[in-house]
């Protein structure tokens, strides 16, 4: 497999991914500055989490105007995978890769913590060392992850298997009171229709090594390598 | 006519004398642009005028420090030609006046005298303190402070790992914000600040300058008055964003070979950095202000030099490498000009409009600032309260108090609201006793503490020096790591009364006390002064941050007990020590009686002690005992892992003493009965006394007779700051 990390200025966590991804990899992905236009031959693209353009105007949305978004998204048509980690998350649905919106936390706060995710399709790259129902534990950091679609999108995604990750409890109950930033239906990740493209707010490379406090979030690495490769 | 009158003199803070002075250096009288520079350069913020005599007497050596105070930031050794580079800074007075962004340009500042040398910042601390909960102002300063502290950290991606909050009602007309950067540098690729070559350009760059902070360096060195809001627009506005560029610029820059000098421009801006450069390196400067780049039109040269606009950098370049700097910050996207070019001169001269606006020595400026040694009279000694005189409150309600009060209820709504884990190397978060970062790439780490304790050094500032010293090395040890150096952040009242200076100089004394004998050297710092506000000084908060390293970070200790049936080891001697103790603030409402003492030779074989067992695998948790005392510390450590203790308490001293006492020097081990004899001997072979308190198990804590459940502390500690802040934000 061959990945790329896209990094704009303002990014943060480019250097987190691409270090999650060389451990699963066991080797460095292609490090893409955003003002290239030209993306190099990859099976995965990375749009990471940071403050692209200091999230000024709107979280993602100069991000998602950047030269090298067009190329992303021609990849993403032609089938690559592309996987959007928080601002990465903002970027790429504000670029039209998912559908939905990111809106400021319910509490409008920035808040940094562990949270409880539920696995709600394991049917694709992105998922396939988890089960269904599993409960994993990744970090949040983030202000504006308060995701939003209309209705009648929302009921064609869930249909559609598109919801990725639920915010739940450690025993996996999906309920308002463990839902970090209002989110409608707890929801913190998603798909596009294919399951190529997956969005989401948690950090899965923040707790890829047990010295950091856990690993649940190497496994989404892995699969991809395993897939991929 | 004569442009300069004593009213203006008056208005730029500077003293008759201190005018005299410059009218002897000029031989001529100043006009205001040389005024001003005179007034920011000379203000206590930037000359440490009634400080530095007592700094000097600080220790600032040892094998392993590369460089001390005097430079942007303090430089240790930690291995493999590695350095850590840090420091903490107040930025309390614009913090009172606008929350949000003195917090935030704090951050900002510090990190950039971090990254300046060489460093990439890898860890933000904080050391905050707040008025009484009851002030009406509190709450809303706790918020902008918070929120500009995430704001700022969080968007430049650097993870904030700790910290301490403190309230009390001294703090209600001054809230001390002191914020710490922890760097990552090449020890063989460290930059520094004195200038070299005549003829080398001048280069500016970052962003561009505007009218804000004019004479924030003035501000941050007078007492408050009730007009003090009016002082606002002297507040920064910080744009983190850029200040992400200017890192990874400065960085990269930093790989190539085009840098002589660089030097960030923070308090003073234009003016500090320019003299401290020229100064540094014996020479002169000739700036023209006209290429400045700047926000907004008209600008005179008083404010560009006096300007104080974030997230700007000055820096001498090697001849002919104009165009290879550049480039890089035109990726960045940064403004970049020539502004000047190095002279043998002497003198700073700046040109605005193809005239020459200000014509000064540099170093009469830079160097001879005035000095004070002010008058001082020692603090009087309070008296020692025997526990007898202390009522005795049952061991479980005293408890539930203390793990509800505001300086013991949990910080999670605080730090929450940081970014701990960006970066990637987080291995304590906050809540224990100190952050752990590893060292990227490798198997190292360091641990990160800020300490103090200010109503020990309100009821005695000598010893309460001593014990932030004492108490920081502990935080540090207590995670396995070997403490290797402090900066200090010194928080006073009005250093014209002699009571305050009294504190400052104890303070100061108690301080390199304890520094000299656990081998801890300040390898930089910051002064605070004039905390006062009509009148009313601030408890002297002398802050120590300290940072320690650990060999191997998968050794790493943390405060949470990790399985029941394990024995509990009270390390170091309780005699019950309640003089100035949160126990009789808190649950008997007194403020008084000396603080207990710091034995400092005991406190460094003690720390040995605990990292020797700690590297040998001996200890599977170890908590340091502070705040609150012993059963304060035993609730600390059941809470994260949710596992009880039944503790034992022997009759030799009152319970509420023994329970609550704050005697120092003392550590909490959980040890496995496989390893108790052994930790035992090893104790006796330090000279240290070690006895078993009890087991851990259950759901409850159990002493004297009595008990409570864990869950139900937890809810109490973790309760009060979300209700105070009238916040939603869950534990889960």
């Amino acid at each position: 497999m061959k990945a790329a990390v896209i990094v704009f200025p303002g990014s943060n966590c480019d250097r987190d991914v691409a270090v999650a991804l060389e451990a699963s990899l066991g080797s460095k992905p292609l490090m893409v500055w955003h003002r290239d236009t030209q993306l190099p031959e990859v099976d995965l693209v990375v749009v990471p989490g940071g403050f692209s353009y200091g999230d000024y105007l709107r979280c993602g949305a100069m991000a998602a105007h950047s030269p090298i978004m067009r190329e992303v998204k021609a990849r993403a048509d032609a089938g690559a995978r592309v996987l959007g980690i928080c601002n990465g998350f903002q970027i790429i649905t504000e670029a039209g890769l998912l559908p939905g919106v990111l809106m400021r936390n319910a509490q409008l706060k920035f808040i940094c913590k562990d949270v409880h995710l539920r696995v709600e399709n394991d049917r694709n790259d992105f998922c396939r060392y988890y089960r269904t129902g599993d409960v994993v534990r990744f970090p949040i950091a983030h202000a504006e992850g308060n995701y939003f679609v209309d209705p009648q999108t929302y009921r064609e995604m869930e249909d559609n298997g598109q919801i990725a990750f639920r915010y739940c409890d450690a025993k996996g109950n999906v309920a308002p009171e463990f839902n970090p930033n209002g989110s409608l239906g707890n929801v913190a990740g998603v798909y596009n229709e294919k399951k190529t493209v997956l969005g989401l707010m948690p950090h899965p490379e923040r707790l890829a090594e047990d010295l950091l406090g856990g690993a649940d979030g190497k496994l989404m690495f892995d699969s991809l390598v395993e897939a991929l490769s | 006519m004569s442009q300069i009158t004593p009213e203006i003199i008056a208005q730029h803070g500077i003293k008759p004398d201190e005018y005299k002075l410059i009218l002897e250096i000029m031989g001529r009288e100043p006009n205001l642009t040389e005024l001003g520079i005179f007034s920011v350069m000379w203000s206590e913020h930037c000359s440490y005028k009634s400080s530095k005599k007592w700094l000097k007497t600080l220790p600032t050596k040892a094998p392993w420090v590369i460089c001390g105070p005097g430079e942007n930031a303090g430089i240790i050794d930690i291995g493999d030609d590695q350095a850590i580079v840090f420091k903490m800074e107040s930025h309390n007075h614009p913090s009172f006046i606008e929350p949000y962004q003195g917090a935030a340009t704090g951050v900002g500042g510090i990190l950039r005298d971090v990254f300046t040398m060489g460093a990439r910042p890898i860890a933000n601390m904080n050391a905050l303190r707040f008025g009484d909960p009851s002030n009406p102002k509190t709450r809303h300063l706790v918020a902008g402070v918070v929120a500009g502290i995430g704001g700022y950290g969080n968007c430049v991606g650097v993870p904030t790992v700790g910290g301490e909050t403190n309230f009390h009602k001294s703090y209600n007309g001054n809230i001390l914000v002191n914020a710490m950067t922890v760097g990552l540098a090449d020890k063989n690729n460290i930059f520094y600040s004195a200038a070299a070559g005549v003829g080398n350009p001048v280069v500016y760059f970052g962003s561009k300058t505007g009218r804000d902070g004019i004479h924030g360096a003035t501000m941050a060195s007078a007492e408050f008055d009730e007009k003090s809001e009016e002082k606002r627009p002297t507040v920064q506005v910080g744009d983190p964003f850029t200040e992400k560029l200017l890192i990874e610029a400065c960085l990269e820059l930093m790989n190539t070979d085009v840098i002589v000098a660089i030097q960030d421009m923070g308090a003073a801006g234009l003016t500090s950095s320019s003299f401290e450069m020229a100064s540094k390196g014996g020479l002169g400067v000739e700036l023209d202000l006209d290429q400045v780049p700047m926000r907004e039109d008209g600008m005179t040269a008083y404010e560009i030099m006096l300007s104080e606009s974030q997230e700007r950098m000055l820096m001498i370049l090697k001849p002919g490498k104009e165009a290879e700097a550049k480039a890089i910050m035109d990726k960045w996207e940064l403004d970049f000009a020539i502004i000047g070019t190095l002279t043998d001169t002497g003198r700073m001269v700046l040109k605005r409009h193809g005239a020459i606006v200000a014509d000064l020595p540099i170093d009469p400026l830079a160097q001879a600032s005035p000095e004070y040694d002010r008058p001082w009279v020692a603090p009087s000694k309070q008296p020692v309260i025997p526990a007898e005189q202390v009522e005795a409150v049952d061991p479980v309600s005293a408890l539930k108090t203390l793990l509800g009060c505001p300086d013991l209820a949990s910080k999670r709504w605080i730090y929450q609201q940081y970014d701990h884990m960006v970066m990637g190397d987080t291995v304590q978060r906050p809540g224990g006793d100190a952050g752990v970062v590893r060292i990227h790439g490798t198997n190292k780490a360091v641990a990160i503490t800020t300490d103090c304790t200010p109503r020990y050094c309100q009821a005695d500032p000598h010893e309460g020096g001593r014990q932030a010293v004492a108490e920081a090395y502990r935080n540090i040890s207590a995670t396995g790591a070997v403490p290797l150096a402090v900066t200090d952040n010194l928080n006073f009242g009005n250093p014209e009364k002699h009571e305050i200076m009294g504190q400052i100089v104890e303070a100061i004394k108690g301080m390199g006390q304890a520094c000299r004998e656990l081998d801890f050297p300040v390898v930089s710092g910051n002064v605070s002064l004039y905390n006062e506000t009509q009148g009313t000084a601030i408890q002297p908060t002398p802050a120590i941050g300290a940072v320690g390293l650990l060999d191997d970070v998968t050794k790493h200790m943390t405060v949470a007990f990790k399985a029941g049936g394990n024995h509990i080891v009270l390390l170091g001697e309780t005699k019950g020590w309640l003089g100035s103790s949160l126990y009789l603030r808190e649950v008997c409402g007194r403020e008084e009686g000396a603080p207990p003492p710091v034995a400092l030779h005991r406190e460094r074989r003690k720390g040995e002690l605990v990292r020797q067992l700690i590297q040998d695998g001996q200890v599977l948790a170890c908590h340091d005992i502070s705040d609150g005392g012993l059963l304060v510390a035993v609730a600390e450590m059941a809470m994260p892992g949710s596992i009880g203790a039944s503790i034992e308490a022997p009759a030799s001293v009152p319970l509420h003493a023994w329970c609550f006492g704050e005697d120092q020097g003392r550590y909490l081990l959980e040890v496995g009965q496989d390893d108790l004899v052994a930790v035992l001997e090893a104790a006796q072979e330090h000279d240290c006394v070690a006895r078993v308190i009890g087991k851990t198990g259950g759901e409850t804590i159990s002493v004297g007779g009595a008990s409570v459940s864990v869950a139900e502390l937890r809810d109490i500690n973790e309760g009060w700051l979300p209700a105070f802040m009238g916040a939603e934000m869950s534990g889960h």
